[in-house]
């Protein structure tokens, strides 16, 4: 430990510096009251295009990527660049679909997606499913923001879990107190940070290494050498298609996280959003950029660190930073990491607790809460969810936090007929998207389940890729679960939407108006009337 | 999955605005592009020693910036 001495030195540095931060936020474009979820978990709904691109490109992309994609692509070469074209995908969904939500949220005062689907579907059943569905899906990628810190206290030889507790103790305590201001202020620190040590990695690394002509040799060199048929520099042909259907599932999925809409829904206007999409990419640029850094830790012949006899690919980064950079440069890439995961925890455990008190404290707990009341119970309930998150990691096997987060993406696809479909089209019936939901979510949990992973030893839950031939297609071609769980919650819901119309069955009453959808800026707002008479 | 087109807006809240431009359309090129695989799953040729596969994704960005960019020019809210 003791010659990593300037690293922990310029990380907790840097760490106190954000915390401060952190805590100041709640000053900063200080409003009246910080008493309702407008103001603590919107941030006032007034952030313009500066502090959105920050909020949203922190919110995005967070640590977790910036660890876990060049480990993929450390252990399997080109199936792990999906992330590239999932980031190219998200922008123009977002620019078409979630720009309605902001619209319709604007009118109605929605605060999470799952008000939307309960004024939209005239259905308290359908909002609690996607309310339960956001949080369950989003626990364990806070969970994995730690596995981020601490793939980088690892490598800086700080073992132990006092660290990370009082990491995330400090963390809890400045959301508790600013909301989405704070991680809004540490966002540009971050960023700053990371596009700084970013940089300099892509430049000199592969100068020090001999030329990308020579880490991409290296790469083949070792692909060639395992026996394993599915890493290599290029797709195969029975993972193309896997490589595709996972680029736009995760991008349905991303956009459908609940933190992706808080980081929406605290924009200012339309025109912020629109120009957001066509700056976010700078960061899917960065993204490309750092699973390359996985081609350069091969290169350099970086061996990740064990723990409990299994290797840990989440430790090569922070290892291959640790190995080429100076060690007060190493401090600074250390610390973008650590504040990385700082950014998208407080935005998702915001997200999770505006659900909580939304769509279930609020609908069946304390119908008469206030506003200020809203608030201190999604204050306690950001709380609670990230002891939740800690203790996940620290008292189970973080590889748990990752088949979890495996299985979040595959089951947040599952709002999207409610969700996204329902920005565009009121014509499901409120049951058939029930029941799509409740099939979308048995097959995705059952193909999921099918899934070994020889390599990691595992029987179930052993990745995403689903073999066709197991459903009888002649061929070995695998395909993302999600996508597959999507389609069949797509039929359902369609069939049985038919089926309920025949029946009459009496559907929902939609409290929105389509001219709601194209609201801007100015526009007049509809403060809760709609979720009232919507009952 | 192309928005609505609202043409005639009950009183004049949505006056001269809607997300149903035909420019919109654009957008389909970064979505569905990224996603072919064959036109980019080979190596040669390389750019700086990198294999096609991964500077032509790299490049993708490029093309959604541009596409995005054109669309909020052209769908702008005008006058802010």
């Amino acid at each position: 430990m003791s010659d990593h001495v300037p690293e922990i030195t310029i990380f907790v540095v840097l760490f106190v510096l954000v915390s401060g931060m952190g805590f100041v936020a709640s000053r900063w474009r200080r409003p009246e009251t910080m008493a309702s979820l407008d103001q603590w978990g919107l941030g006032g709904r007034s952030f313009g295009s500066w502090i959105t691109w920050f909020l949203i490109g922190g919110d995005l992309y967070t640590a977790y990527t910036f660890v876990a994609v060049p480990a993929l692509v450390f252990g399997a070469g080109a199936t792990g660049f999906f992330a590239v074209p999932y980031t190219v995908i998200i922008y123009p969904m977002v620019m078409l679909v979630l720009i309605r939500l902001w619209s319709v949220s604007h009118v109605h005062g929605f605060v999470t997606p799952a008000d939307f689907v309960r004024a939209r579907f005239g259905s308290a059943t359908l909002a609690l499913l996607v309310a339960i569905t956001g949080i369950v899906a989003t626990m364990p990628y806070i969970a994995l923001q730690l596995v981020g810190i601490q793939a980088t206290l690892k490598a800086m030889g700080v073992n132990g879990h006092w660290p990370l507790i009082i990491a995330f103790a400090i963390l809890a305590a400045y959301t508790y107190q600013s909301g989405l201001r704070a991680p809004a202020l540490i966002a540009f620190v971050k960023d700053i940070l990371i596009y700084a040590v970013i940089l300099v990695a892509i430049f000199y690394i592969p100068a020090r290494l001999g030329g990308w002509g020579h880490i991409f040799s290296a790469a083949q060199t070792k692909f060639a050498s395992t026996p394993t048929p599915t890493d290599d520099l290029l797709l195969n042909k029975n993972n193309q298609l896997n490589y595709a259907t996972l680029a736009l599932g995760s991008a349905l999925a991303l956009f459908l996280y609940p933190h992706s809409a808080t980081g929406v829904l605290a924009s200012r206007n339309r025109n912020v959003i629109k120009r957001n999409m066509a700056a976010l990419p700078a960061y899917s640029l960065l993204l490309g950029l750092i699973a390359l850094i996985g081609f350069m830790a091969i290169a350099a012949g970086v061996k990740p660190l064990t723990s409990g006899g299994k290797a840990d690919g989440n430790t090569i980064v922070p290892l291959l930073f640790d190995r080429i950079f100076p060690d007060w440069f190493t401090g600074v890439a250390f610390a973008a990491v650590g504040i990385g995961a700082l950014v998208p925890a407080a935005i998702m455990s915001i997200a999770a607790a505006n659900l909580f008190t939304r769509n279930i404290y609020k609908e069946y707990i304390h119908p008469e809460a206030t506003d200020s009341e809203e608030a201190a119970v999604s204050k306690l309930a950001s709380l609670v969810v990230k002891i939740g998150a800690v203790a996940v990691i620290l008292l189970l096997d973080p590889q748990f936090s990752i088949d979890l987060q495996l299985i979040g993406g595959v089951i947040i696809l599952q709002t999207l007929p409610a969700v996204g479909l329902g920005l565009l089209t009121r014509w499901f019936h409120r049951g058939g998207l029930i029941a799509g939901w409740v099939a979308g979510m048995s097959a995705g949990m059952w193909m999921l389940y099918q899934i070994p992973n020889p390599a990691r030893g595992k029987d179930h839950f052993g990745g995403s890729a689903y073999d066709l031939h197991k459903l009888g297609f002649g061929t070995h071609m695998t395909v993302y679960v999600g996508l597959i769980a999507v389609a069949l919650n797509l039929v359902v819901a369609f069939l049985a939407t038919l089926a309920l119309r025949a029946a009459k069955t009496p559907d929902g009453p939609d409290a929105t108006r389509t001219d709601d959808y194209y609201a801007d800026e100015g526009d007049p707002k509809i403060k809760e009337l709609d979720l009232a008479a919507s009952t | 999955m192309a928005p609505q087109n609202t043409n005639s807006p009950p009183n004049g809240r949505t006056n001269g605005r809607s997300d149903g431009s035909p420019w919109n359309w654009l957008l389909l090129i970064p979505v569905v592009v990224p996603l072919l695989t064959f036109l980019y799953n080979r190596t040669e040729p390389r750019l700086a020693g990198i294999p096609f596969f991964y500077w032509l994704q790299l490049a993708f960005i490029v093309v959604g910036v541009v596409c995005t960019a054109i669309v909020y020019q052209m769908t702008k809210k005008k006058g802010s």
